[in-house]
């Protein structure tokens, strides 16, 4: 061990370092060795340096990092107001006054698209996070409690069940105006679209969820704090969801894309937001009529939505390899 | 498997009802008055009388137990009726649009061949491009065609329907004049011409129904097969010198092609959905646009009953996806 043509080993290395645990730290290689030893990392720079080698994951991250900047800091540069009516330019084509041009009540396009984009990501972030909070919320219990297992996974095979998109539709047809009464135009209908997406797609995250809960219960560590005596809750905040934590990003991230497009699919059914309160779907659906004289009122939009969700699919995709141990490192 | 068969189609019971509850209830809690647009001159007691001719004066309860009567007794009485020219369903009540006051079998009835004939000529047009590519970039893993394909599948599930359709009309209506934008439904097939007609309507639609078909299903078949392509046995099938042609598509093909075949069921109920944006892009009068139009028309037992038929399809391929992959895997046996 003394040997210092070894040392340069790395098996020799960790000799040393037990030797130097077991000997005391005034063991003499041991100045030596705190330069083999790397500084402590946060296993979230693991992640991002498995994240930096997925291509098409950092072109989406790109590309999504633009259209979020440009839709949320975007009008206070572009300050033409995108309900400003100008009766002088309808239909107008690209010109440098309206890059993107204007559409036929004379709106100026860029700006319009930049105020539906907030909506659609805002729709699209809000409504994952409360199809990923039930998600991680019946998972964990089913997961967790042998009792209500069955129940709730009996509950997610019944919503699995259902026809979601006739289901939203009927949704917002019904309740749009009660909410609009009770809300105000805007939230109540912002509210309703967010909630009836987030009811009927947590589904994906519950089961993802209850499968890692159930291997993690078998793990050492959780019978360790079992056994000293950690409550049941502190067992789920402490020990069981920080190690879910990697499944559930993931299927945020493509709850968010699928979140965009429903809400799209929606709005272009004519049964979304108002056409004064355009997302990206809205715009596409009121674009259509005028599409031969001005077809950059559809292709805009439907350019926003597609590239939105590509990108948000390829940052999963990417986000799924980095945060797997089995893939990082190799 | 045939216990198991029954014991699933025992438990799919439950399920269809709790549906219903959950259809019947969010129609039957939403606010609204299915008499609301009528005149307010018309007398209280006429109203009450329309009241009980829409069957809305009952307990819910009530109404819930008749609407599952009508659906899953009078309509197939009838049905046998229609087809075999008995009288079993003759002075029951049907199923009624407030819409049209015309049975609502008969107009889904009306609606369905338009549906089917797009829908499912997409789900095959989609499904058979996916397997060539499937298969090619499984075989050739990381090649420039595996990669191009890989991108093409990624940009077919996020370019959504309404997009990728309204994009076609664009380019093959509006600029090149090569498919006419608007299907017509009234075009009756008799002649060679008239077949042409209804190619060219067609192409569209079952066109941008088909990308989303294939982004799908070719992924799954290039990490299925994938899967297999490492296995002992096509090793072994290569040691004792069968064709590379066989090998990859007859043996790895049949075992790839088992959990594909369940995918590809539970998706077909996922394509009825789709439909109903495609439909409405390509104005094609089928059984999805019939929902939107009966949502805008507050028509509730229209939209109650195509929202629950959905509701079955899914249900029903489940079921069938999950016996199929016990009839196709050997090693899948349910006992």
């Amino acid at each position: 061990m003394t040997d210092p043509k070894e040392r340069q080993d790395p098996r020799a290395v960790g000799e040393a370092m037990l030797a130097e645990a077991t000997l005391g730290p005034d063991h003499d290689p041991a100045a030596e060795m705190v330069q083999h030893i790397a500084p402590p990392r946060n296993q979230w720079w693991d992640v991002w340096d498995q994240f930096k080698t997925h291509k098409g994951a950092m072109f989406g991250a790109a590309i999504f990092a633009t259209i979020f900047v440009a839709v949320i800091f975007g009008p206070y540069v572009w300050r033409i107001s995108p309900s400003y009516i100008d009766f002088t330019a309808m239909n107008g084509g690209p010109s440098l006054a309206h890059p993107l041009g204007t559409d036929s009540l004379g709106r100026d396009s860029l700006a319009r698209l930049m105020t539906g984009g907030r909506i659609s990501i805002a729709v699209g972030v809000t409504a994952m996070l409360i199809s990923i909070f039930l998600g991680t919320l019946v998972g964990v219990l089913a997961g967790y409690s042998k009792m209500l297992d069955g129940p709730l996974m009996r509950l997610t095979d019944l919503f699995l069940a259902l026809p979601v998109l006739p289901l939203l539709l009927v949704m917002v047809m019904l309740f749009r105006d009660a909410l609009a009464h009770l809300m105000g135009l805007d939230m109540g209908i912002f509210t309703l679209i967010v909630t009836a997406i987030g009811i009927t797609s947590w589904m994906h995250a519950a089961r993802i969820v209850r499968g890692e809960v159930l291997a993690l219960k078998e793990r050492e560590f959780v019978l360790a704090a079992r056994s000293i005596g950690t409550p049941p809750w502190r067992m789920i905040t402490r020990h069981i969801l920080p190690n879910v934590l990697s499944p559930v990003m993931v299927a945020a991230t493509l709850g968010i894309a699928q979140a965009i497009i429903t809400e799209s699919v929606l709005s272009f059914l004519g049964l979304g937001f108002p056409p004064d309160f355009p997302t990206w779907g809205r715009l596409l659906y009121d674009g259509i009529q005028y599409m031969q004289q001005s077809p950059g009122l559809v292709i805009w939009p439907g350019l926003a939505i597609s590239l939105t969700v590509l990108s948000v699919n390829y940052i999963g995709d990417g986000l799924r390899d980095a945060l797997d141990p089995r893939v990082r490192g190799r | 498997m045939l216990n198991y068969t029954i014991r699933r189609l025992v438990l799919a019971v439950p399920t269809l009802l709790f549906i219903s509850l959950i259809i019947f209830s969010l129609l039957k809690l939403a606010p609204g008055n299915p008499l609301g647009d009528l005149p307010l001159t018309i007398p209280p007691e006429v109203r009450e009388k329309m009241r009980e001719a829409l069957g809305v004066n009952k307990p819910l309860l009530v109404q819930y137990l008749l609407w599952l009567k009508e659906f899953f007794v009078v309509e197939p009485l009838h049905l046998i009726d229609v087809i075999f020219g008995t009288h079993y369903s003759a002075g029951m009540q049907r199923i009624i649009s407030w819409q049209t006051r015309s049975p609502v079998f008969d107009i889904i009835a009306q609606r369905i061949p338009q549906t089917l004939w797009v829908v499912g000529l997409a789900y095959v047009v989609g499904v058979l491009i996916a397997l060539p590519i499937g298969i090619l970039s499984a075989y050739k893993q990381y090649s420039v065609f595996d990669q191009t394909g890989t991108f093409a599948a990624m940009l077919g599930l996020a370019v959504p329907p309404f997009f990728s359709g309204v994009l076609m009309i664009l380019i093959f209506s509006v600029y090149l004049n090569w498919f006419p934008a608007i299907y017509n439904t009234n075009l009756n097939v008799d002649s060679w011409h008239n077949f042409w007609l209804q190619i060219r309507q067609m192409v569209m639609p079952v066109l941008v129904l088909a990308i989303q078909t294939t982004s799908q299903i070719s992924r799954y078949l290039r990490s299925s097969m994938l899967d297999n392509l490492s296995q002992d046995y096509v090793r072994t099938a290569r040691a004792k010198g069968m064709s590379e042609s066989r090998v990859v598509l007859i043996h790895v093909l049949r075992n790839s092609m088992i959990p594909v075949i369940t995918v590809i069921a539970l998706g077909v109920p996922s394509v009825f959905g789709g439909a109903i944006v495609t439909e409405q892009i390509f104005l094609v009068n089928g059984i999805g646009q019939l929902l939107i139009t009966a949502i805008y028309a507050n028509d509730l037992p229209m939209v109650q009953t195509i929202t629950f038929i959905f509701a079955v399809l899914i249900v029903l391929f489940n079921l069938v996806a999950d016996l199929l992959y016990g009839v196709l895997d050997p090693r899948i046996r349910y006992d």
